[in-house]
């Protein structure tokens, strides 16, 4: 005779409940009182006893659900006892990522919490075990982590208590599995992502798993799936809006031969490798830029209530698309270096980012920024000014056209560079004479 | 007001102590009480800087913070209180409630509101005009948050507590989202009042309300008996 445990009512007004975590396993012997699971709600994080003593047969409803209060989350029997829970109609909710399908270790877990969405009764127990073997094994942090990176928990080795994923556990693997697919992917996967920008480091190199799809697993019956934002989402969130708030944006295209750049980065490539450096297009464009800078350093300053502010040094910060959103690391005194600096620097940053070691201290102090709109394809993008700064440069790919040059057909590298920048301080004149210096920079004869 | 009848309640202030080392104390003094041992006790600390991040933070959010927050002498630990991450160091009375709720309280959302309560009317006894959020939890003042809560209950009895702003160095707040909530503006008693509040006044005042709010025999202990 097995006992079912309930969501308790922990006040009048409290209606449901947040279970954080199951504290036994399935199969786990547990005494009568003693601390089964923990709830959440509102501010409070309360340990909800056992109602009786024997042992954990089941699991119905997985950490991270929400569910109305006496809802059936469990049951407690003698050990060895036949759970009986497939022959009735399963009455408990369950997590939508418990029913979905989940064919490869790509399947993501979707939404943590999706809010006592009621999921019919289709658990099966096949399901059902697939839902206690990586949810009790883990702890919210670590599903939460699973969810974020679409990684299956069950796949992970745990190290922790009774096999338990912590962690350290969870980001080794992401780590590990990350190294390997960086080695083996052919190319970046065709990104789903934001359309502002889908940043990366120029052409330092693709963004890995950077945005990487994953495909949105719904339930049988589920409309939608609520997912809260990461706090670096919110972040990004609050920017953008913030800048288009503050800045009225004007945006002026121009089209660029690349045919001379690709000349003198085949001269140069061979010193660079020399010194241990990849040498790739964004240098050349940094270089452009400031040159653009120098002669137009409008574009290269800020809005102080009603002074424009005009910085002597040129930090150039280079978007880079990072799991889930984008870092924006500074070269520092970018003006002062040569394109072996530029190059070596922006390699460091982008790496950096990648691998989550970027000081503050590397993302403060810009004063331009360049986006690689190219880098998943683009021709043209019209990214968001990188506030308090005054201007942005979109880096379209580069693709071989058919162009006219005197009056005769050319087939030439060519690449679209946009430039978005505050209106309040930036005419589009002036807007245009730096992107013409730019082009100058770029289209200028390799000697 | 039957004051003989009331529950008694020990409030012992700790001063200056470490994070780690007051919710060890809580820890013992929870295990206490779940075995109907003794009396319900509030503790009072000042902690050193430290960032505690509660189990609805987000916990990869941190990370990136990190070393600006190492930079600025604070420490980062993870908690089991409810709520999500905020900031505790000196100028902050941090209050930790050990209670055996009786069932007639056996309601969180209550629990929450009470602790509320004793510090809304105990700034009101400063002249300060606090209230509750329509959405957030804690103590605000107009759109300003002055006093956070979190909070962990087991088998009713309650752990974790309140942290109330009184001459805070708002400027680590600015290390985070306080509480998860972005654009939370702190604030602090010395801030809203601009004028000097000594720790003591306040902690004798929420002493009081304490006791009123929650209907205990309030006794002042030195630290000395909890050791």
């Amino acid at each position: 005779m097995s006992v079912d445990v309930i969501m308790p009512q922990m006040g009048e007004s409290i209606a449901e409940g947040t279970i954080v975590k199951w504290l036994k396993n399935v199969g786990d012997r547990v005494e009568r009182d003693e601390p089964l699971f923990e709830i959440s709600t509102d501010k409070v994080d309360a340990e909800i006893p056992s109602p009786s003593a024997g042992t954990l047969l089941e699991v119905l409803v997985t950490a991270g659900t929400t569910v109305e209060i006496n809802t059936v989350v469990g049951r407690i029997g003698a050990a060895g006892e036949a759970r009986d829970s497939a022959a009735k109609p399963a009455p408990a909710p369950a997590a939508p990522e418990q029913l979905a399908a989940r064919p490869a270790a790509s399947a993501p877990a979707t939404a943590p919490a999706s809010k006592s969405a009621p999921v019919p009764p289709a658990m099966t127990d096949t399901a059902a075990a697939v839902g206690e073997r990586t949810i009790v094994r883990s702890s919210p942090v670590v599903q939460k982590i699973a969810a974020e990176k679409g990684v299956d928990v069950a796949l992970v080795e745990g190290t922790g208590e009774g096999g338990r994923v912590t962690k350290k556990d969870i980001l080794t693997y992401i780590e590990s599995a990350s190294r390997s697919s960086i080695a083996s992917a052919p190319a970046p996967a065709p990104a789903a992502a934001p359309a502002y920008s889908a940043p990366a480091a120029a052409t330092v190199t693709p963004a890995p798993a950077g945005s990487a799809p994953r495909p949105q697993v719904f339930a049988a019956g589920q409309d939608e799936v609520r997912e809260p934002m990461s706090i670096m989402r919110k972040k990004i969130a609050e920017h953008m809006v913030m800048s288009k708030h503050t800045s009225p944006h004007v945006y002026t295209i121009f089209e660029v031969d690349m045919s001379e750049v690709m000349k003198r980065k085949d001269a140069m490539k061979r010193e660079f490798e020399a010194e241990g450096v990849k040498l790739t297009f964004l240098p050349f464009f940094i270089e452009a830029c400031i040159r653009g800078i120098k002669e137009y350093p409008i574009v290269n300053s800020s809005v102080d209530g009603d002074t424009i502010v005009y910085k002597r040094n040129v930090n150039v910060g280079i978007a880079v698309a990072i799991e889930n959103g984008l870092i924006v690391p500074v070269i520092k005194g970018a003006d002062q270096m040569n394109m072996l600096g530029l190059a070596r620097t922006a390699a460091n940053l982008a790496e950096r980012a990648r691998t989550k070691r970027l000081l503050p201290d590397d993302v403060q102090g810009g004063t331009f920024t360049i986006t690689n709109v190219g880098v998943f394809g683009g021709l043209v993008g019209l990214p968001i000014i990188n506030q308090p700064q005054a201007a942005i440069l979109g880096i379209g790919t580069i693709v071989k056209r058919a162009v006219v040059i005197d009056d005769a057909i050319a087939i030439r590298p060519i690449v679209y560079l946009s430039l978005s920048y505050d209106h309040r301080i930036i005419d589009g004149a002036a807007a245009a004479h730096f992107l013409t210096v730019v082009k100058r920079e770029l289209e200028k004869p390799a000697d | 007001m039957n004051t003989g009848a009331r529950t008694l309640c020990r409030a012992i202030d700790l001063g200056r102590m470490e994070y780690d080392d007051a919710f060890a104390l809580q820890k013992r003094e929870v295990e206490r009480l779940q075995r109907n041992e003794g009396d319900d006790v509030l503790f009072f600390v000042e902690h050193p800087h430290v960032i505690t991040v509660g189990r609805n933070a987000d916990g990869t959010a941190l990370v990136a913070d990190r070393r600006l927050v190492e930079a600025r002498g604070a420490r980062v630990v993870a908690t089991d209180r409810g709520g999500d991450v905020t900031y505790h160091g000196p100028g902050q009375l941090v209050g930790y409630p050990i209670l055996r709720l009786e069932t007639s309280r056996h309601d969180i959302r209550r629990y929450v509101y009470d602790l509320e309560e004793v510090i809304i009317t105990s700034l009101a006894d400063f002249g300060l005009f606090a209230g509750r959020h329509p959405v957030h939890r804690g103590v605000w003042v107009n759109n300003r948050k002055i006093a956070s809560l979190g909070i962990r209950i087991s088998r009713w009895v309650t752990c974790h507590g309140f942290a109330l702003n009184v001459s805070t160095d708002l400027s680590y707040f600015s290390l985070m989202n306080p509480c998860g909530i972005s654009g939370c503006v702190m604030t602090s008693l010395e801030t809203e009042l601009a004028a000097p509040v000594a720790m003591a006044a306040v902690r004798d005042r929420v002493i009081a309300r304490f006791g009123d709010v929650f209907e205990r025999e309030m006794r002042e202990e030195a630290i000395a008996h909890v050791h």
